[in-house]
């Protein structure tokens, strides 16, 4: 099936499932206003259900908005989900956000999302894009008097390359075929280009990845696993973080995140996604989820049973970190 | 007459002119993104560009900016004593800043400067110390809409001087007397070159697009407008991040915030949003903006509909549509604008 196909077959599931009174809502992408921006809709009857699409740059996690309810709390919705997506909505089942029976997964299988900003480098940034399609394994960028065919391989998100499960890990229905189980990177290879600094490298290299980065909290607010009544950059009583654009803050800012993240994140990629300084974001959660597979041999939201490691304890768990 | 004429090969000297007593900066290229920086002596600033990534805003209201410092002690003569800090050292000309962008702190001014009790001295410290060399544009972007926002890829309001690429030459227009002044040395326009910046105007504005309708907006109740059913749609995807407010040159709301370390300590003032939930929260835990719908809506109410009334007919956008290009869920204010003016 091609996308059109795809998007044909989630747009006939969601009407029947709103038609049916089976979900409230269906979550999924419609197209934006620009080309490379598919963008969130809530479908609420079947003929608002026509609007939804599917494409390589379906590239927000739409977990986000089952702890986000646009519509209050009540209910059952339905999610279009790609391997990442379903991930995150089995981490937030275990962290007692939703429940299974709350959501319907519509799942699809992710065939690489793409990343806007590596085709608009490739095109020349002055380069005013049109029209973006999908031919197979090409995209065929649009512009004013001119076109031009990219490899799909070449411009696709960072996390795409290294991902683990393009399938839907649950779902209740499936759009498509599964497709091969990976992209068959190697994650560790890429993962965490710091390991082999010393501390001084460690924080330079910080602070030059983060150089750019404005605090619109973009990351946190794309990312499923941010759903902290109050987050703690906007604790009060005591206030846990400064607010400036000092070195300090936004390290700390960028450093706790991570580590709220760790044993949790599934590098669904939202964060880069979402950042309008194309910050890369993933340096830091990338480590932590190498950390958490080789020290517990751990990874988030693959099945509903397991025991996520950082929220468990054992009576001989190693102490020696307690002094 | 105060059209002028810069030959773009003698623009070195004549910018050098203008560095003699002021630091200069200008955009330009860095990891295939265009941003401010400094213009070096001899430099050849950048011609053609659309915009820079970020606005200019940081120049008069930086992200993070400390007011005033004082010593951390309850006793001694200097304890909590607020002391201000240095006014900016040096004038500075901001060269080829986008129409859009000038105009933004033309409205801005508005709002900083209002009357005696409220003029912000920072702001105005700035503000005065700047020489805001504007560029006209020639090639806008699908997502500009300026036209309809009161402004134009060639308007001058807000500017000092407003330049037009006419090629190899540049048409320079006085537009306040600092402008005229910063110019005077340059040799008088022809009725040609007049004309050809007309017409690269008239070009320009026919480029622009999209249109979006402010007229009905007006002329509805601000409570007609405050309880449309659109609301209940236009902010359920949004993830209440700040990104359309910290790229917006419009947009100004700050926090105020003491900061303490040893015996030093300071008052710093940083950009706010109004997205953010903490930026309204009360002291007694009430917030009147607690729902995400509140919040999003605030946004386009202040922008389209409270500063226009408040302010004399002026929008609180400049249509610049830098929101546009980088809200993470494409949430449109050209959409949402039409929605407010049906």
């Amino acid at each position: 099936m091609d996308n059109k196909d795809i998007a044909q077959a989630i747009r006939e599931a969601a009407s029947r499932l709103l038609a049916e009174g089976a979900v409230d809502c269906v979550i999924g992408y419609e197209a934006g206003t620009l080309p490379m921006r598919e963008r969130p809709f809530f479908a609420y009857t079947p003929e608002e259900a026509q609007r939804l699409t599917w494409t390589g740059f379906c590239c927000n996690n739409l977990a986000n908005f089952l702890v986000r309810r646009p519509q209050g709390e009540a209910g059952k919705v339905a999610v279009v989900a790609q391997g990442c997506v379903s991930r995150s909505i089995v981490g937030l089942i275990k962290e007692h956000q939703i429940t299974r029976e709350q959501v319907h997964v519509i799942g699809v299988a992710s065939p690489g999302m793409l990343d806007r900003d590596k085709v608009q480098a490739l095109v020349g940034p002055e380069k005013v894009i049109t029209a973006v399609s999908e031919e197979g394994e090409d995209l065929l960028v649009e512009g004013p008097g001119w076109q031009e065919r990219l490899p799909r391989k070449k411009v696709m998100r960072d996390n795409c390359y290294t991902c683990v499960q393009r399938n839907p890990v649950i779902h209740d229905d499936m759009i498509g075929e599964e497709s091969e189980p990976t992209h068959g990177g190697q994650i560790d290879k890429v993962a965490a280009p710091w390991e082999k600094l010393d501390t001084a490298g460690r924080l330079a290299a910080f602070a030059e990845n983060y150089q750019d980065c404005i605090r619109c909290y973009a990351c946190r607010d794309a990312c499923p696993l941010c759903y902290c009544h109050v987050c703690f950059v906007d604790e009060s009583q005591p206030q846990w973080c400064g607010k400036t654009q000092d070195g300090s803050d936004v390290l700390t800012y960028h450093l706790l995140r991570a580590f709220h993240c760790a044993g949790r994140c599934t590098d669904c990629g939202a964060c880069e996604s979402a950042c309008p300084q194309g910050i890369k974001v993933r340096r830091l959660t990338s480590k932590i989820e190498k950390d958490v597979r080789e020290l517990y041999g751990y990874a988030p939201g693959l099945d509903e049973k397991s025991v996520p490691p950082l929220s468990a304890h054992k009576p001989d768990d190693p102490q020696g970190f307690i002094k | 007459m105060s059209d002028k004429i810069l030959n773009k090969d003698q623009a070195a000297s004549f910018l050098a002119e203008l560095g003699r007593e002021r630091d200069l900066f200008a955009p330009a290229v860095s990891q295939g993104k265009v941003v401010w920086a400094p213009l070096e002596p001899g430099q050849e600033p950048l011609w053609r560009f659309s915009n820079t990534a970020l606005s200019p805003k940081e120049f008069f209201f930086p992200q993070t900016e400390c007011l005033m410092r004082f010593k951390n002690r309850q006793d001694g003569e200097e304890g909590m004593i607020m002391h201000p800090e240095p006014e900016l050292a040096r004038e500075r000309a901001l060269v080829n800043m986008r129409p859009c962008d000038a105009k933004a702190f033309g409205v801005l001014d508005l709002i900083f400067c209002q009357d005696q009790m409220t003029d912000d001295p920072y702001w105005r410290d700035k503000r005065e110390k700047s020489l805001i060399v504007a560029l006209a544009c020639n090639d806008p972007c699908p997502t500009c809409f300026c036209t309809s926002m009161n402004c134009g890829p060639h308007a001058e309001a807000g500017a000092d001087v407003l330049l037009v690429d006419l090629g190899e030459r540049l048409l320079a227009k006085g537009v306040s007397d600092k402008g005229r002044e910063a110019i005077a040395a340059l040799p008088e326009a022809d009725e040609a070159d007049l004309a050809a910046a007309e017409g690269a105007k008239q070009k320009a504005e026919a480029a622009i697009t999209t249109q979006v309708a402010m007229d009905n907006i007006g002329g509805r109740e601000v409570m007609e407008l405050y309880e449309a059913k659109h609301w209940d749609r236009v902010h359920e995807s949004c993830l209440n991040c700040g990104t359309c407010t910290f790229f917006c040159p419009t947009c100004h709301c700050f926090d105020i915030q003491d900061e303490t370390q040893g015996e030093q300590g300071r008052r710093v003032r940083n950009w706010d949003y109004c997205m953010s939930w903490l930026f309204t929260q009360h002291g007694s835990g009430h917030n009147p903006r607690g729902a995400k719908k509140d919040r999003v809506r605030q946004r386009f109410m202040h922008k389209f509909s409270y500063i226009p009334l408040k302010r004399g007919g002026e929008i609180g956008c400049v249509g610049c549509g830098r929101c546009v290009q980088q809200c993470p869920v494409n949430i449109d204010v050209r959409e949402v604008v039409r929605d407010m003016n049906a």
